[in-house]
């Protein structure tokens, strides 16, 4: 597969602020991409640099196989954006904006248009000015998913749309990604991103510190594990990877209650420890898709994922050197 | 790919594929201004319309004709207003009288089409979006031109059509033979409106450069009113010192070149080249810059503000907001009080013995004393002037609204009338604070009569606060219909300016507020208008803030 979108090392700063400093991104063809991180991560920096309206400091971005800025016109006849505020025109009516933005992407389906004015309840007709923010943001949805392009740039298109909204809109990725379009998602709502991603990145102060499909991500960070041991649990401090142990002895000294967190990886040598004790119970959590990205937007170090450490201090090397792992570039 | 970390090459320019999407941004523009450019041609050509009508009704024998253009070429303060006459036809005095102001009209109008189809798309995000689509990095300054072009043509057509067909000299040099528009007559009218429209496309390109180099619209355009401003002071100046327009400070400044075409008076059509070639200049460089900046920034780049501070009241934040143009307007008041001031001393040069002349001149501002009636028709202007400060600072409430920012203020423990309150002292204390600046400028230049000068900027104010009570009733009672506040003070600037040489009847020039007030310095000091005016500001400033206690905030 080609890549739709490729960056290296790209820097980006505005005066004596680093917007981005030294972001890779990789998006292949035909992938829907989840495009994550914290407000002011430089999300949209990235993606203004991909449409070339700005211009990069050092690095290299490829888009389509194309340089963003010299071949700005040529690329954005083959990809539509759509941003998370769109202002409208005040005396300009919505079903004009559509039209305008179909001449200036080279074309609009008509028999699209026409039906996804319907699903998105959009009425065409009004002025600008009295548009709600919600329809704002249908106006540019319509008019990017009537346009036949390859690639569809989004940064979190879907900001002020109610819930029976958002459903169509998701549906409308699905079907571009059936006809083979490449998708850019950038959002904040998770459900989103894990009901439409192929693969997600995730930057933070302007560098990717992870990227992969989300059961990668998911396997380099922790399980909650929760067990009832008939006897007394022996040596888990010890073994590697282990975080938050807590064991609690039930009244009447009738075994352990063990709560614990570990690295996925060493969740085996943590389970052979536990059956030496007898289980009684065992729950084995994985972590749900926002504690995720708590944790990575949370972390201090941009480093990358192995050294998101916790809050206590211990041992966090385990996810170094974990199978998918990005490779963090820091600098 | 293997991509590794390289220098970004310097941007190239690569050919046409800049101006992609020059037609439909283009056609946006148009379909945008769809009223406005009309309401601006209509409205210019409307003044130059009047002007050409009663100067027909008003000299209609060749013997006026040449008594008024020899007694206002003759003194050098008029020339410094109006700028010298070249042909005594009705033709010519029509140009003398229309092309500095239809020129600085057309500049303004131009320059507020350039910054909002460049710079306000940006500072809205409409650009962002504009420029994902196939649009070229340079296509929409083209775009913003291309509409700016279209209105001064259209204006040109318009100034050449009217002037044409009622300036005509009735059997005089420069007019028509028998009822038919003659060659000479279509010739000067051309050159007219082609000197107005060429005025308009030299400030148009001022404005394309101003909005490449700051991130701010509105700063943009307040840039290029100032060196329009600027062009009308040399050129003031310059006729105050060459009767004849050949000053070189004349020759500096823009509306300088448009009066030296000289319209009907043997048309000189190479300096009609000389617009083009500074709207080449002028191009060139806002297209270098536009092809080699970010979307949304610019070579001024905001700096960081501080992390703490801030406005602590809506006064504050008001205050905050305007601070800047209070300050911007205040300095250009001062430097055009000192111009206008050291210009005074020929006032006295005028050319006795013609009752025409001085009854013009009289009608203009003055009774007593051509020193005192000169001085009185510059405080006149400045008070004019200060009326479109004053709409546009009340039409900063407005703006908030408009733009959604006065929600979350009003959401606060702020009421309506607190958080108007602000804007609204900023606007009348501010017309107080430029025309005392004004007045202090004049003594500067002049270097007399300080209290009589002070007092004589200050008697303008009731009826600058009339226009802006105006204003206030407007925005509180008619919201949508709040911008047509500068119709008002361009009303009451027109019959200002070219009201008098027109003798209009007496009704319609007391339509202005400004028509009631004493000629001061020179004139009795007279209350009762000064009272009256004041308390009708008041009670339409108390009906417009009732208005807007009562009506819906809109998003």
């Amino acid at each position: 597969m080609t890549k739709a979108i490729s960056v290296a090392g790209l820097h980006k700063s505005f005066g004596r602020t680093h917007a981005l400093d030294g972001l890779d991104l990789a998006v292949e063809t035909g992938e829907v991409h989840g495009f994550l991180g914290p407000n002011g991560a430089g999300k949209s920096t990235t993606i203004r640099v991909l449409l070339g309206l700005l211009r990069p400091d050092s690095g290299a971005a490829r888009l389509l196989g194309r340089d963003p800025w010299q071949d700005a016109v040529e690329l954005h006849r083959r990809l539509a954006y759509v941003p998370g505020d769109v202002t409208l025109w005040r005396n300009l009516s919505g079903g004009e904006v559509i039209d305008l933005y179909g001449r200036l992407r080279g074309g609009l389906d008509p028999a699209r248009r026409a039906e996804l004015i319907e699903r998105f309840e959009l009425d065409p007709t009004k002025k600008g000015r009295t548009y709600s923010k919600g329809n704002r943001q249908k106006v540019a949805l319509v008019a990017a998913f009537a346009a036949d392009v390859d690639l569809l740039i989004l940064d979190e298109p879907t900001s002020g749309l109610d819930p029976l909204m958002e459903e169509v809109f998701q549906r409308c990725v699905e079907e571009e990604r059936e006809r083979g379009t490449t998708v850019l998602l950038s959002s904040h709502v998770l459900s989103e991103v894990e009901a439409l991603c192929d693969r997600v990145s995730i930057i933070r102060k302007g560098v990717t510190v992870e990227s992969g499909s989300l059961s990668e991500l998911r396997h380099l960070t922790r399980m909650s594990v929760s067990a009832e041991l008939v006897g007394a649990p022996g040596g888990l401090a010890r073994l590697p990877g282990v975080h938050d142990l807590d064991i609690q002895p039930f009244e009447g000294g009738r075994g352990h209650r063990v709560r614990l967190q570990v690295d996925t990886d060493r969740l085996d040598a943590v389970l052979r420890s536990l059956s030496e004790s007898r289980i009684r119970s065992l729950t084995c959590t994985p972590p749900t898709l926002e504690e995720l990205f708590l944790r990575h937007y949370a972390a201090d170090d941009p480093g990358g994922a192995g050294a998101a450490a916790p809050a206590d201090g211990t041992d966090a090397s385990g996810a170094d050197g974990a199978p998918g792992a990005a490779a963090a570039v820091s600098r | 790919m293997t991509a590794t970390a390289v220098a970004v090459p310097p941007a190239r320019t690569t050919g046409s594929r800049q101006l992609t999407g020059t037609g439909p941004l283009t056609r946006l523009a148009l379909r945008r201004d769809r009223i406005i450019i009309p309401v601006w041609v209509l409205v210019i050509g409307g003044s130059f319309l009047s002007v050409a009508q009663s100067f027909s009704a008003l000299y209609d024998t060749a013997a006026e004709r040449a008594e008024v253009a020899r007694s206002m070429t003759a003194n050098a303060s008029l020339r410094a207003l109006y700028g010298p006459v070249f042909s005594d036809s009705l033709g010519g005095l029509t140009t003398w009288r229309t092309v500095g102001f239809g020129a600085g009209l057309a500049a303004v109008m131009s320059l507020v089409v350039v910054v909002r189809h460049t710079r306000e798309e940006e500072e809205t995000g409409r650009q962002e979006m504009l420029s994902s689509a196939m649009v070229g990095r340079r296509a929409p300054l083209t775009g913003a031109l291309l509409a700016a072009l279209t209105a001064n043509a259209a204006l040109a057509v318009v100034i050449t059509a009217v002037v044409a067909v009622y300036a005509r000299t009735p059997g005089g040099s420069g007019g028509t033979t028998g009822s038919g528009i003659g060659g000479g007559q279509l010739a000067g009218a051309a050159a007219l409106g082609l000197a107005t429209a060429g005025v308009g496309m030299l400030f148009a390109c001022t404005a394309a450069i101003a909005a490449q180099i700051t991130e701010n619209a509105r700063l943009a355009k307040g840039m290029t009113a100032a060196v329009v401003g600027a062009a009308y002071v040399l050129k003031a100046a310059g006729d105050a010192s060459a009767d004849d327009g050949s000053s070189v400070l004349t020759w500096l400044s823009p509306l300088g070149w448009a009066e030296n075409v000289r319209a009907f008076a043997d048309e000189r059509w190479w300096v009609l080249l000389i617009p083009p070639a500074a709207i080449a200049v002028q191009a060139v460089i806002a297209y270098t810059l536009a092809g080699r900046r970010d979307i949304g920034m610019s070579f001024l780049p905001a700096r960081p503000g501080p992390a703490h501070g801030g406005p602590g009241t809506a006064g504050a934040l008001a205050w905050r907001l305007q601070r800047g143009g209070v300050l911007g307007w205040g300095a250009g008041f001062v430097t055009a009080g000192v111009i206008f001031g050291s210009l005074t001393d020929g006032a006295a040069d005028l050319v006795g013995g013609n009752e025409q002349t001085r009854e013009i001149f009289e009608r203009m501002g003055g009774r007593q004393g051509l020193t005192d009636s000169f001085l009185a028709a510059m405080t006149g202007m400045l008070g004019m002037i200060a009326a479109l400060y004053v709409v546009s600072s009340v039409l900063r409430l407005y703006g908030e609204e408009t733009a959604g920012r006065a929600e979350p203020v009003l959401a606060g423990a702020v009421g309506r009338l607190r958080w108007a309150a602000g804007h609204l002292l900023i606007a009348f204390g501010g017309a107080a604070l430029i025309m005392l600046l004004g007045g202090l400028g004049l003594f500067l230049g002049h270097g007399h009569d300080l209290p009589g000068l002070l007092g004589a900027s200050l008697v303008q104010l009731p009826a600058i606060w009339v226009l802006g009570a105006l204003v206030v009733l407007l925005y509180g009672v008619l919201p949508r219909a709040a911008v047509a506040g500068w119709a008002l003070a361009g009303l009451a600037l027109a019959l200002g300016w070219i009201g008098p040489a027109l003798d209009l009847p007496r009704p319609l020039m007391n339509l202005s507020p400004f028509g009631h007030l004493p000629k001061l310095p020179g004139a009795e000091m007279s209350w009762p208008p000064v009272l009256i005016l004041t308390a009708l500001a008041a009670a339409l400033l108390a009906a417009g803030l009732a208005g807007l206690r009562r009506r819906d905030m809109s998003a």
